[in-house]
């Protein structure tokens, strides 16, 4: 069998696709046979020295991923399948693989030390495999050839990885440190085992609690790590900088000590290194820059000392020699930086850290910076000129109106010259620049805005004339045009300072997005996006424009339809020109539906627009299209109960999108249109209820679907009842345990970070707004239906009550439902007013809240519950 | 390893628009439940301070204000921007949340549609009553004083009445929930508020309850509590019931030209199973002729009816001009020209007053499709909104072939309700009735 195997696995990498087609169907006939021999016979295939590195290296990735998977469901079977094993298989595997890190062929250690660390991950929680650590670090012990010494510490390295910091004990971890800062220390003379230990290191430092509030371990960890960014090698080094970006936000309370070091290492690798160590010096700046501002925005500014983080104010301690440092990092742009968006180099990285900066010291940076831009920013050399405008629109966020506002006042015209510089890095950061201007002076809230009545009919000659220039300053003119018509949103129905302009934007952004070379960057999708905002932001004068603009688009988007598909690359173009096709007339739906007066404009376009979205969905065969969704979603809601007309055809889409489990926007994009539906039909949705009732039903039991879909399908349950009302009987069965269930999950949550009561709080207002529709569709003629469950609500709103997490919408949606029930059971639940006598203080809360809403929401439900109480 | 920062951070839109979509979808879930809810029906009464009605400087005001207050039918005073510069003038302290109010207020009324054709199933599915000529208002009790207010929002009279918690009396003190929300009409000749129907008596919500039930419980509860008795100090003005006759021969008739204690202006028609519902609807129904109404035609200002119908529909912003139904109806368009050269102020969603000519209207499907119609020039300022669709008809009708009493009866008299009468257009675009 063994010599088979290697064959098999050769073949399954050959170039020839009959023979790679064969081997992979052998090799799943022989996983289906018999997994446990398959594993095995892979393992030593691994483990033989005497095997091709190829076949060697494919076993341990089959083996990898009989382990684990991306998809969390199939993760779940690959581990139960592993723990299920004989023992004695698993021993033997296992054995195989640790003498494989032995092995001097690197794919081989590599590939051992990876399924290693897999097998870790799923044995380690369940308290198996105890000896692991122990074993690995026998490795260590003696003085192992140095290429065992690498394997081992890669091990440990993905271990840590893999698994939480929970399952190991102090004891482990402190040995696993133990070996990995050895092996980082200068005297280790192999380089690649240092870049093991040191990129070890970087995965163990979250299991480094109790060692980092020890002085002397922390010291000593903390010298060896910037001992390594001296390395000889540029690997070292650099993953030693991300050891130090890594504990810049993990342990930033217990920097203090070593910041000026840190300084000093920085600074020399940003001013001499190569860059990718410099890139990784200049992310450590950044990164304390985000913990502070993170710091600053929990506190809010007020530091008594008795905050849970100390703040220590690094940045601004730093500042007159952190900003020359960030500045010098400015003029080393690459040629044609601008023309590809992967391009990430120093002087990005250095303009970025000065904005974070500036986020994080507000006013203090202005001084620091202006003269640089002063000195520069006429220069012959474009580099400078750049770097000045750089620097310049880098600081627009963080300092106060006061200080940025005259200083903007005199750059401004300065600005719409540059954007005729001879350069096109210039423009490009020119243009980004206006956008900043216009994104963090100008609007409603601003008191002297930099944009008037006087200058900004030059602002737009100068915009709309640029917006022809090379792609690249042309997206970032786009993104100006989208700040400056986002400054007067909301400014009010009738009219907008960008009235007069608003033809010509509009003509002027179509022109780009129709631009040839358009499509081969962002500058298309930038275009759309703009016009939307555009349109957003317009005003009743111009609505006769925006209506002009629907059959426009409707004609692009049937255009769309004819496009020649020939590839891959054709279908992903057509999809995505789709997309924002949809984006714009979901927009102009929305603005044009929302006004009674200019409603007809979408409405007389209803049923064009409807075939031709159906005509999009056709153009996929599984999935559906998103925009297109959210589009259709808006139009139910303009076009009201006429919507009613495309149900039949629009049914299988809407079905498509709900079944959609891997593109969860989508399917939470879905759920929201079938609201949307619901609302817009009444009980005209009736015919379609149950198969939607089932999908939903079915989402809700998938343990694939991404959990951030569940409180909205919850929603939609509210509304379908509200839609349909007695007729919801049917449902009650099934809705009724998967509410309760979710109401009891909600509960339980212990131990809950952040994001876990977020969620919770998600779920229970789901949960609620279920409830409400669902009284409120049975009031007239079911409301008996209700009763057996309505001790268990009560008790549901009573566990919210006490809980101290919940936020004011779901307050505010309880309260709605202790309403709804009293409103709907009436004298029938009268007993069990009696018993849940916890509603009265949770009215009282809610009569005294400050918040209008809540507060008539809860007179209204003390109305009804006093009526019967 | 690091975190992916963005070199010159552009726009990216879709999160927005997704944003944006479910942004759209929680507002109108929330509105849909708040209505459930009738939580509107509380808002207002008592826990807006400025709605502290007892305040004898904001009765003072508002009493000033009565005479501002128009004396339009059903269709002229519909809707909620009828703001006259008198009344914001007086009410200037509380201007903006009184204009909110006024919106609100203007919204929660239950319009009948004029009637154009004869409803099938007349006799079984209706109510008819006489119609009090006067101000059609909303009266609200709550918090110990009553007010009521009229079709477009506006405040007509704040005083104490015998409706529950409608008067502060220390003896009865009521608790706070306990609020009342009657349709009357207010017939100025003996100051009396004659109650058409109930949307909410002592907190309990009959918004969504039958017309059956409201009516049965507008007949009965009321008088309960003491309602109908005589004026006096702390009930300044008379309530009284407008019967409600089933929808035979005899109801009808009674409706029509039988004795009441008020000035009849013509006829209304409810339907049985109907909610009552916000906003215009064609489960109620209005009809007048000459003899059931002092104006069977609208007059102009003088108080004369016009040579050519009159009327007055809204300039939208493509030039058309269009009726004042939730679905507007596109009536004629504007000269371009004409438009340019008035721009200053003929804008879009201004009120313009036309005359229906020689060729009248073309009607299909019930709706008239064209209309010979000539501009005479904006239209009165007080008007907050354009003639609907059914007004037009009407009027129109009661022009050329109107609906008489006699189709009426020959509607309850048909036993076979499947043959419904029917209106039908004729080629020369004028109404003709026939009932089979």
């Amino acid at each position: 069998m063994a010599l088979e195997v290697t064959q098999v696995l050769l073949n399954a990498q050959s170039a020839d696709g009959a023979v790679r087609k064969l081997a992979e169907e052998n090799l799943r006939q022989f996983q289906e046979q018999n997994v446990a021999a398959f594993l095995l016979s892979l393992s030593h295939e691994l483990g033989n020295n005497e095997k091709p590195a190829e076949s060697r290296k494919l076993a341990g990735l089959i083996l990898k991923n009989s382990l684990d998977a991306k998809e969390v469901q199939r993760k779940g079977e690959l581990a139960q399948q592993w723990l299920a094993l004989d023992p004695a298989v698993k021993g033997q595997i296992k054995a195989s693989l640790l003498q494989t890190l032995s092995s001097a062929a690197p794919e081989a250690h590599q590939t051992s030390a990876q399924v290693i660390a897999k097998i870790a991950a799923v044995e380690l929680p369940q308290g198996e495999w105890p000896d692991l650590v122990v074993s690995l670090l026998k490795n260590m012990a003696e003085q192992p050839i140095s290429h065992l010494k690498q394997a081992t510490l890669e091990t440990l390295g993905y271990v840590c990885e893999e698994v939480s910091a929970d399952v190991l004990a102090q004891e482990q971890v402190n040995s696993i440190l133990t070996a990995v800062v050895q092996g980082m220390n200068a005297t280790e003379t192999s380089n690649d085992v240092r870049l093991a230990a040191t990129r070890a290191l970087y995965n163990a430092l979250d299991f480094a609690q109790t060692n980092f509030e020890n002085d002397m371990e922390r010291d000593y960890i903390m010298r060896v790590i910037c001992e390594a960014t001296l390395s000889a090698d540029v690997r070292v080094r650099q993953a030693a900088f991300e050891c130090l970006v890594s504990i810049s936000s993990t342990y930033y309370e217990k920097l203090a000590p070593y910041m000026q070091d840190i300084f000093a290492i920085t600074s020399k690798a940003v001013k001499e290194d190569e860059e990718p160590v410099s890139l990784q010096a200049m992310e450590f700046w950044s990164s304390i820059c985000d913990e502070e501002i993170e710091i600053q925005e929990e506190y809010g500014g007020d530091f008594s000392g008795d905050s849970e983080v100390p703040y220590f104010r690094f940045i601004k301690q730093a500042l007159p020699a952190l900003v020359p440092m960030l500045l010098g990092t400015l003029t080393k742009q690459e040629e044609d930086q601008d023309q590809d968006e992967e391009v990430w180099n120093l002087a990005m990285a250095g303009g970025t850290c000065l904005g974070l900066v500036a986020r994080n010291v507000g006013d203090d940076i202005v001084p620091l910076v202006m003269p640089y831009v002063e000195e520069n920013i006429s220069k012959l050399d474009w580099r400078s000129r750049e770097a000045a405008t750089y620097a310049f629109g880098s600081i627009l966020e963080g300092p106060s109106l006061e200080k940025l506002t005259p200083l903007v006042n005199v750059a401004l015209n300065f600005m719409l010259n540059a954007m005729k510089d001879e350069n096109n890095h210039v423009k490009d950061t020119t243009a980004w620049t206006l956008g900043r201007i216009f994104e963090f002076l100008h609007g409603p809230s601003v008191d002297a805005p930099v944009i008037t009545q006087a200058n900004l009919p030059l602002i737009l000659t100068v915009l709309l004339g640029s917006i022809k220039d090379e792609p690249n300053v042309a997206e970032k003119v786009c993104g100006a045009i989208y700040f400056l018509a986002q400054g007067y949103e909301g400014t009010g129905g009738l009219s907008s300072p960008l009235s007069p302009f608003f033809q010509n934007i509009v003509q002027a952004l179509l022109a780009t997005a129709d631009r040839e070379e358009a499509g081969d960057s962002r500058l298309r999708t930038s275009a759309y996006e703009t016009l939307n905002e555009v349109v957003r932001c317009s005003t009743e004068d111009t609505a006769p424009v925006v209506m002009q603009l629907v059959p426009v688009i409707l004609q692009k988007l049937n255009l769309t339809l004819e496009m020649q598909i020939l590839s891959s690359e054709d279908k992903e173009k057509q999809s995505e020109l789709q997309a924002l096709l949809c984006g714009v007339l979901q927009v102009m739906i929305q603005k044009l539906g929302a006004n009674e007066a200019t409603k007809y404009g979408i409405v007389q376009y209803a049923d064009q627009m409807m075939g031709l979205f159906l005509r999009v969905f056709a153009c996929r065969s599984a999935t559906v299209h998103e925009e297109a969704m959210l589009a259709i979603g808006a139009l139910a809601y303009a076009t009201g109960v006429e919507f009613g007309k495309y149900m039949q055809e629009f049914y299988r889409y809407l079905e498509m999108g709900l079944q959609n489990f891997e593109e969860y926007q989508v399917c939470a994009v879905t759920v929201g249109v079938v609201g949307d539906i619901c609302r817009a039909l009444d009980d005209k949705v009736l015919p379609f209820c149950d198969g939607i009732m089932t999908q939903l039903l079915k989402d809700l039991s998938s343990n694939q679907l991404h959990r951030s879909v569940k409180p909205p399908i919850f929603s939609c349950f509210g509304d379908i009842a509200l839609a349909i009302e007695e007729h919801f009987e049917k449902y009650l069965m099934y809705a009724m345990p998967m509410l309760q269930g979710a109401a009891e999950l909600a509960a339980q949550q212990a131990n809950r970070d952040d994001e876990m009561i977020d969620y919770s709080n998600q779920l229970r207002n789901g949960i609620f707004e279920a409830y409400s529709g669902i009284f409120q569709g049975f009031k007239k003629s079911k409301a008996e239906l209700m009763i057996p469950y309505a001790a268990h609500i009560l008790q549901f709103i009573e566990n919210v009550y006490q809980d101290k997490d919940r936020d004011d919408l779901v307050t505010k949606a309880a309260i709605g439902v202790l309403g709804d029930l009293a409103d709907t059971l009436g004298t029938n639940a009268a007993p069990l007013f009696l018993q849940f006598v916890f509603y009265k203080d949770f009215l009282d809360e809610c009569l005294s809240s400050d918040d209008q809403q809540l507060k008539e929401t809860a007179e209204w439900a003390q109305i009804m519950v006093n009526r019967i109480a | 390893m690091a975190r992916a920062r963005i070199h010159k951070r552009t726009i990216s839109d879709q999160q927005r628009r997704r944003d944006l979509a479910l942004e759209r979808q929680k507002e109108c879930r929330r509105d849909l439940q708040q209505h459930a809810r009738q939580l509107a029906s509380s808002i207002a009464d008592h826990h807006h301070p400025h709605y502290n009605l007892s305040n004898p400087d904001f009765q003072g005001l508002t009493d000033g204000s009565n005479e501002e207050l128009s004396y339009g039918d059903e269709e002229e005073s519909s809707s909620s921007s009828g703001h006259s510069e008198g009344v914001l003038g007086l009410l200037e302290g509380t201007r903006l949340r009184g204009s909110e109010a006024k919106a609100w207020y203007a919204q929660q009324f239950m319009l009948p549609e004029w009637m154009i054709d004869i409803p099938s199933h007349l006799k079984r599915d209706w109510y008819v009553m006489a119609r009090p000529a006067g101000k059609r208002c909303l009266v609200i009790s709550s918090s110990g004083t009553t007010f009521s207010r009229t079709r477009n929002g506006k405040l007509l009279h704040c005083f104490p009445s015998a409706l529950p918690n409608g008067a502060k009396i220390r003896d009865v003190a009521a608790p706070s929930h306990v609020f009342c929300i009657l349709d009357c009409i207010f017939h100025e000749p003996d100051s009396t508020y004659y109650i058409l129907d109930v949307m909410c008596w002592r907190g309990y919500s009959l918004y969504d309850c039958s017309t059956e039930f409201r009516f049965f419980w507008r007949d009965s509860k009321l008088s309960e509590e003491k309602v109908f008795v005589p004026p006096s100090t702390y009930h300044r003005y008379r309530f009284c019931l407008v019967s409600v006759n089933e929808c035979n021969e005899a109801g009808l008739q009674a409706a029509y030209c039988g004795p009441t204690s008020f000035q009849r202006d013509g006829v209304l028609l409810y339907n049985r199973h109907a909610h009552y519902v916000l906003g215009i609807t064609p489960l109620a129904l209005l009809w007048k002729d000459a003899d059931c109404s002092q104006f069977p035609l609208d007059t102009d200002s003088k108080g004369h009816v016009p040579a050519h119908q009159q009327v007055v529909l809204r300039l939208q912003s493509d030039g058309t001009v269009v009726t004042g139904d939730d679905r507007p109806v596109v009536l004629g368009i504007m000269p371009e020209q004409f438009l340019s050269q008035s721009a200053r102020y003929l804008k879009p969603g201004s009120l313009l007053r036309f005359d229906i000519g020689d060729q009248g209207l073309c009607i299909v499907d019930g709706k008239p499709v064209t209309a010979d119609i000539h501009y005479q020039g904006p239209a009165n300022r007080s008007r907050a909104s354009a003639d609907s669709c059914t007004k037009i008809l009407f009027q129109y009708a009661s022009r050329h072939s109107p609906l008489t009493i006699m189709d009426l009866l020959a509607a309850i008299e048909t036993l076979d309700d499947d043959s419904d009468s029917l209106m039908i257009d004729t080629d020369d675009g004028s109404l003709e009735q026939r009932s089979s």
